[in-house]
């Protein structure tokens, strides 16, 4: 029995604690704001966190306003964006013509906006001797054909490779791009993860474990690369002169594995989604993509 | 006669009071019951309807003993063997290492220690049972991955055999606490006719003891691999998560729980991965399900050997 109220007692105060929580995130934040609206978000799975932050913080100021966001992936957000179903089409690749052509077809004129960039590193053990790699040597790595550091300039050892689940937007980013050597000569669509990758949970986990294992290979972004592992220059090919991943590198398109993230919108934005993609890009917004781990425009 | 009369009254309608209550109390006790029910069947049938129509797209022989797991590529290939001998090896291991060392301890608690020594121990034992898998999963990441790899010089110590070793920390209370009650249930008449004989403690503890309380042991030992079985969060944080079929128990592997918790975030709602993951989710349901069957009719059978 004085279990029982022992239990009773807690959830009375975790919901006096949660209730009071409640009470001040409800506060208004600001004073006579009349701007509302409602926004719809659709598209990339890695641009969600990010679009998900701002909403929450736009929303914060302006409580009359409410913003979806949803993340199935760029693709079906471009196609929200031609059906006319989204007011926002967040993207981590570029429109293909093809689709510019079905929008116009639909009376859908899409505007390309830049909100930030995204980053892979690449990072190995402090004490790997490896400092650069090939796209096509890491693309060897994760299918499998190189196994040994060695073949890679490195130590005699085997390389533990290490890669996010199939849960990741990243994980199929870092397949087409590297993996598979999207825009190279060596491109071939039909390359997989190899069978001896890890896939892990989360990428902390993987930059710790790359952190204790001096053989271990993995992709974190930007914003997860910590000082216990080494970050490798990147080679786009064997000829060109290997790239760090940085803010400057990401931005002025030099680092191999980055991309833009994008918002598209019919037409210039006006109203409510204007003044929302303003906030994005005003210097406030911008220093929460570094917080997501992105890497933003200026 | 007419005094009890007189004081029957007052107590007729406090029994009916009485009674009331007790309908009602009673009626909640079976709402109570029938709620277990209706879940546990709508989890079956919410398996079977998410999970089957993957067979019309993949047959069952290459779902099970097919190797290749690609669920997001073009076009997408399920084989859950990888998975299907991950969970085998880590239960192997969960279970070689469990099994000693909780039966063990369990004679040790039953038998041999006194009274005062068991009563504090047990309750820390069952204490284990309560640490959220999460944990478990982060002490094994921290600090058995590394021991894992230097001991066995392996590449790296994400891998089945460290996962199994923390999966029989996490079976080893069960298994403790259910074979304690099963050797404490031995009637002593067993152990004084045993020293009757001559018998020394442990020949009356491997002889008498044990085999007495072999099917409850039995149950033990199956609900702790029903356990190993079902546990997630720390094999998807220590087995290592790769999708070839594992020969051995040093290497990284994926079972069956890891597959569901790390392919479902990103699975379309009635896709064909969503699917394959829920019939994998219906053959871990199986597995579980037949174990603690089984389990439970060992226990029920050991009930009945000790009844008089």
């Amino acid at each position: 029995m004085k279990k029982v109220w022992l239990a009773v007692g807690l959830l009375t105060g975790l919901f006096i604690v949660l209730a009071g929580c409640g009470g001040n995130q409800g506060s208004p934040t600001t004073d006579g704001d009349d701007l509302s609206g409602s926004i719809k978000i659709i598209g990339s799975n890695t641009v969600t966190p990010l679009s998900t932050v701002w909403a929450e913080n736009f929303m914060n100021m302006h409580p009359k306003v409410s913003i979806g966001v949803s993340g199935p992936g760029s693709g079906a957000g471009i196609a929200a964006l031609i059906n006319g179903t989204t007011d926002i089409c967040q993207a981590s690749r570029t429109i293909k013509l093809k689709e510019i052509d079905e929008a116009k077809a639909n009376g859908v004129e899409s505007y390309e906006i830049k909100v930030a960039s995204d980053a892979l590193s690449v990072v190995v053990n402090p004490a790997n001797p490896v400092s650069e790699l090939t796209i096509a040597q890491l693309s060897a790595i994760y299918t499998g054909q190189i196994t040994n550091w060695q073949e890679v300039g490195g130590n005699n050892a085997a390389i533990v490779v290490l890669s996010r689940d199939t849960n990741s937007g990243t994980h199929v980013f870092f397949k087409e791009h590297v993996v598979q050597m999207l825009g190279l000569a060596s491109e071939d669509k039909n390359l997989e993860y190899g069978s001896k990758v890890l896939f892990l949970p989360s990428t902390e986990e993987g930059v710790s474990e790359v952190a204790k294992n001096p053989n271990a290979i993995f992709y974190p972004g930007l914003g997860y690369v910590t000082d216990e592992v080494k970050t490798l220059a990147i080679k786009k090919t064997a000829d060109d002169a290997g790239v760090l991943p940085s803010v400057a590198t990401a931005l002025d398109g030099t680092y191999p594995i980055a991309r833009p993230l994008l918002y598209y919108t019919n037409g210039t934005p006006d109203g409510v989604i204007k003044i929302f993609i303003d906030y994005c890009l005003s210097d406030e917004g911008q220093a929460q993509v570094t917080k997501v781990g992105y890497v933003p425009l200026k | 006669m007419h005094e009890a009369n007189g004081i029957s009254v007052p107590a007729s309608r406090l029994a009916r009071r009485w009674r009331l209550g007790e309908k009602f109390v009673e009626g909640w006790i079976y709402l109570a019951g029938l709620l277990a029910i209706v879940v546990l069947l709508g989890i079956i049938i919410l398996l079977i309807k998410e999970g089957v129509p993957i067979f019309f797209d993949t047959p069952p022989w290459e779902f099970f003993f097919g190797t290749k797991w690609y669920p997001v590529s073009e076009p997408p290939t399920f084989g859950i063997m990888p998975f299907f001998i991950a969970t085998l090896w880590v239960t192997v291991v969960a279970t070689a290492i469990s099994v000693p060392i909780g039966v063990a301890c369990a004679a040790y608690l039953s038998e041999v220690a006194p009274d005062s020594v068991r009563e504090t121990v047990k309750p820390v034992i069952e204490l284990l049972a309560g640490f959220p898998s999460v944990v478990m999963g982060f002490i094994g990441l921290m600090l058995l991955s590394p021991l894992v790899q230097s001991a066995f010089n392996l590449d790296t110590g994400l891998a089945g055999l460290t996962a199994g070793i923390m999966l029989a920390f996490m079976s080893l209370p069960i298994i403790i606490s259910v074979s304690e009650d099963a050797l404490r249930a031995v009637p002593d008449e067993f152990r004084q006719a045993s020293y009757a004989l001559g018998a020394n403690k442990w020949e009356t503890i491997w002889h008498v003891c044990i085999p007495a309380a072999l099917s409850g042991i039995t149950a033990a030992v199956m609900l702790g691999v029903g356990r190993a079985i079902g546990e997630t969060m720390t094999v998807l944080m220590v087995a290592g998560g790769a999708l070839a079929v594992p020969v051995s128990p040093t290497e990284p592997m994926m079972p069956m729980t890891a597959a569901i918790a790390s392919g479902i975030g990103n699975a379309v709602r009635g896709g064909l991965q969503y699917q394959a993951l829920f019939a994998i989710g219906l053959i871990l349901f199986i597995l579980t399900l037949a174990v603690n069957l089984i389990a439970d009719r060992v226990l029920e059978r050991q009930k009945r050997k000790f009844q008089r």
